[in-house]
């Protein structure tokens, strides 16, 4: 039997994992609406709202599930519409590591 | 046989015009396509910008009152920040629609178009909502 070597497995990991950090990051633009809402976006309340520890853990949950939900969600597009296949590669490795990046430096921000 | 037919080259018409002025796409299709377009943005470069206004406003005093009193007062960044409001809310919108789609809820046709004005609506409500707190 001939069979098409496309990957294993992946599909149903990647479409559950894309629903769960959607619901991850939904649940905190709803807090980080109303804790904004209540900001005076004064300097020191500003810095005093990313000091508290469970914000620096949720931002950084935020982050990394960010990165894994763009990094489905942008090899869908790569995967469209970039039909050379070194070009799609180059594109696919140049976006992990900008979502290594962005998350790299949401942590460096977070516990500076 | 199946082999035979894929080979077959078919006519394609997707010229720009066309794709532009004469394929029309339903409610929910456009909804789908700013889905796309708005999870692109939000990836580059809206989330290195926010990163760069987040990292600049907790580093120190002036950092702050610089993105405050003068980097986000510039009409340019104004509009840029209007498209980023306008991307994650309808991108949240969507994205919440998606969700009860895949729960099988609000597929049939009349009920998937309600639903699609609902969610380009709110995205447009939303980002006039943030944006006119932003101004």
């Amino acid at each position: 039997m001939k069979r098409l070597v496309v990957g294993a497995h992946y599909g149903l990991r990647d479409w559950l994992a894309q629903r769960i950090t959607a619901a991850i990051m939904a649940v905190y633009t709803v807090v980080m609406a109303v804790v904004l809402l209540n900001n005076s976006f004064t300097y020191n309340s500003w810095k005093a709202l990313f000091a508290q520890g469970w914000m620096r853990v949720a931002t950084l949950l935020f982050a990394a599930s960010l990165a894994w939900h763009a990094w489905v969600g942008v090899r869908d597009i790569l995967m469209d519409y970039i039909k050379p296949d070194g070009l799609r590669l180059t594109l696919q490795v140049g976006t992990l590591l900008l979502l290594a990046v962005y998350v790299g430096w949401t942590i460096q921000i977070l516990w500076r | 046989m199946a082999s035979a037919s894929a080979k077959k080259i078919r006519p394609k018409y997707l010229s720009l015009p066309a794709l532009l002025f004469e394929i029309r796409l339903p409610v929910p299709g456009w909804v789908s396509i700013f889905h796309r377009i708005s999870g692109a943005w939000l990836f580059f470069p809206f989330a290195a910008w926010l990163l760069y206004l987040l990292d600049t406003s907790l580093q120190s005093e002036q950092g702050f009152q610089y993105v405050k009193t003068h980097y986000l007062t510039l009409p340019l960044v104004k509009l840029g920040m209007l498209a980023f409001i306008w991307a994650y809310c309808h991108h949240f919108c969507a994205g919440i629609r998606f969700l009860f789609l895949d729960l099988d809820k609000g597929v049939d046709l009349r009920t998937a178009r309600i639903t699609s004005w609902i969610v380009i609506l709110a995205g447009l409500a939303l980002t006039a909502i943030f944006g006119a707190r932003l101004w």
